[in-house]
């Protein structure tokens, strides 16, 4: 017993090991955004700072302000639409499969793994040819490819729930709209969670589709980031203060909620 | 009466999902079918241009020296990118799975690059992974000569041929926790009952790992294999914040968006986007699929 423990305590030695190797950049990016502009070299990067300043982050939100602001104004209704759409869908995928929907479903997954670049040209072209621009656009680009995981993860989720539960609300006259309503959305609380979380953070990490919708003035955070990480005249602590800028709003919610993070994330290798 | 109702909403669950069903339709196959038609097509410059060009583009691309660059890095980052991810996601998992206190700390702290944008790792990565030498040593290198361990010093991405493996150990950082939350939950659903007896029948920790588990965890081993495999196809963002679009790091997905919107080259640019899809589709379709078929529930 006593040898078992001793080997038990003994596995903290890789654990800990790993748990430095995934902090590690964290922590550049925490002393590194915290020293003073007088303290930073590149020669004492690995040092903890003498006091705690806030010269970088200053220098860093006064260059990324604007585009954290859009970022947020575009990921929030990304986040709400997609998430309702989703619900609705995988509603009726689970629980009213019409003709053809054992069929369309794969399909619509499908979308989830593509490489966005197959549908870029027409995308940029399309939005150019209705005039639909930068944030606007931005915004309606991840409503519409977050479509099939949204539908995937709340389908997942109501197929799970008994089929006796809709059968009892129809005899009790109620339709499809009212089963929805009243008996569905009380209980998608979490899968909401789960979905919200997940398209706000994947909207508010992606890059792809944020450079080549949106120019100069509307530019979501990670398009600004990477500008500022390219120029050679911002210098690299403020990039790391903006990292932290960057970085901080998904991992406030990743803190925050976890384990519906988690979720989100078993949801995207279909595994719900 | 109750027929009547039926089919009403019969006909409301239709009208319910036909816009998500239409944008699908629109927006991915649509979309697909037009980049198909521009791959074909002699489009280079700032006006569409849809004249008839066959499969010249794609021909092209197999010569192209760029390309072959493109392949040779696909292939070196999807290797150690999956490689690694999976063995040290599988290695934390097996850590994690022995009961040990402070699990749900550990767990959150492997998982939490995960919600990172590649931009930021990248960012970090690159000042990480300075190659600057001399007097100017910083990041790792300087780090592994507070450790006296110099000889690991090495020049990261910027190593000739092998550069894109040190962007893969970004990766890796990112991705692991994934992995690791997928066996994670395999190890989990592993009824206790068949390890006890195979302690029962005598078998060491390490041969119950080898001969019972492991071959259980298979079918996640697969989906990671997969999952992993079509994300190193589409890597991205991540080269561009380490690296720009330096073509000693270039990867299809890089090379696509450089010609398309900055070389105004639409036809060159649709068809590298196409294999790209094709390779993930190679890999995808076969996985939706499966997966559909084997659902517990229906």
């Amino acid at each position: 017993m006593n040898r078992l423990r001793f080997s038990k305590n003994f596995l903290y030695v890789p654990l800990v090991f790993m748990a430095i190797f995934y902090l590690i950049p964290l922590y550049v990016m925490l002393v590194t955004s915290f020293k003073s502009f007088a303290e930073v070299d590149l020669k004492t990067m690995w040092n903890l700072p003498a006091g705690i300043h806030f010269d970088n982050f200053i220098e860093a939100y006064s260059k990324l302000a604007p585009s954290l602001w859009n970022s947020f104004a575009m990921v929030i209704p990304a986040a709400v639409l997609s998430s309702m759409l989703g619900s609705l869908n995988g509603y009726i995928f689970a629980k009213w499969k019409f003709r053809g929907a054992d069929l369309i479903f794969p399909l619509i997954l499908f979308g989830m793994f593509i490489p966005y670049q197959s549908i870029l040209i027409p995308l940029v072209q399309f939005m150019n040819a209705v005039g639909i621009k930068g944030l606007v656009g931005l915004t309606l680009t991840h409503i519409i490819y977050g479509i099939p995981i949204t539908t995937l993860t709340f389908r997942n989720y109501y197929a799970s729930l008994p089929q006796e539960l809709l059968e009892a609300a129809k005899i009790d006259g109620a339709d499809l709209l009212k089963i929805y309503r009243h008996i569905l959305l009380p209980i998608s609380i979490p899968s909401f969670v789960v979905v919200l979380i997940w398209q706000f953070t994947s909207a508010w990490n992606d890059f792809l589709f944020a450079v080549v919708l949106t120019g100069n003035k509307d530019w979501p955070i990670t398009v600004a980031l990477n500008n500022m990480a390219g120029s050679q005249i911002i210098a690299w602590n403020v990039q790391m203060a903006g990292s932290l800028l960057t970085a901080l709003p998904p991992l406030l919610v990743y803190i925050l909620a976890g384990r519906y993070f988690l979720r989100g994330l078993l949801a995207g290798s279909l595994k719900g | 009466m109750r027929k009547f109702f039926a089919d009403k909403d019969r006909v409301l669950s239709v009208v319910l999902v036909l816009p998500s069903i239409l944008a699908v339709l629109i927006f991915i196959y649509g979309f697909i079918g037009w980049t198909v038609r521009v791959s074909l097509s002699k489009w280079k410059g700032l006006n569409p241009d849809y004249t008839w060009n066959g499969l010249t583009n794609y021909i092209n691309l197999f010569s192209d020296p760029r390309f072959a660059v493109d392949v040779r890095n696909t292939v070196i980052f999807t290797s150690v990118f999956v490689v690694g991810t999976i063995l040290l996601g599988f290695f934390l998992a097996v850590l994690l799975d022995q009961g040990l206190k402070g699990e749900g700390f550990f767990r959150s702290l492997f998982l939490f690059p995960m919600a990172i944008s590649y931009i930021v790792t990248g960012v970090v990565w690159r000042w990480l992974m300075n190659p600057a030498t001399g007097t100017r040593t910083s990041g790792f290198n300087l780090l592994f000569s507070y450790l006296h361990l110099d000889f690991l010093q090495n020049a990261w991405h910027t190593t000739p041929t092998w550069g894109i493996a040190a962007v893969a150990l970004a990766a890796i950082w990112q991705m692991s926790g994934y992995t690791m939350a997928l066996y994670l939950a395999g190890l989990r659903a592993i009824p206790h009952e068949l390890r006890e007896a195979a302690q029962i029948d005598g078998a060491s920790d390490l041969q119950i790992y080898r001969f019972v588990i492991l071959p259980l965890l298979t079918p996640v081993t697969l989906s990671a294999l997969i999952i992993l495999g079509h994300m190193s196809l589409k890597v991205f963002d991540l080269i561009i914040a380490i690296a720009g679009k330096q073509l000693p790091l270039d990867v299809p997905a890089i090379y696509m968006w450089q010609t398309t919107f900055d070389g105004l080259f639409y036809g060159r640019g649709a068809a590298i986007s196409i294999l790209l899809l094709i390779s993930v589709a190679v890999l995808i379709i076969p996985y939706i699929i499966y997966t559909l078929r084997t659902e517990t529930f229906k």
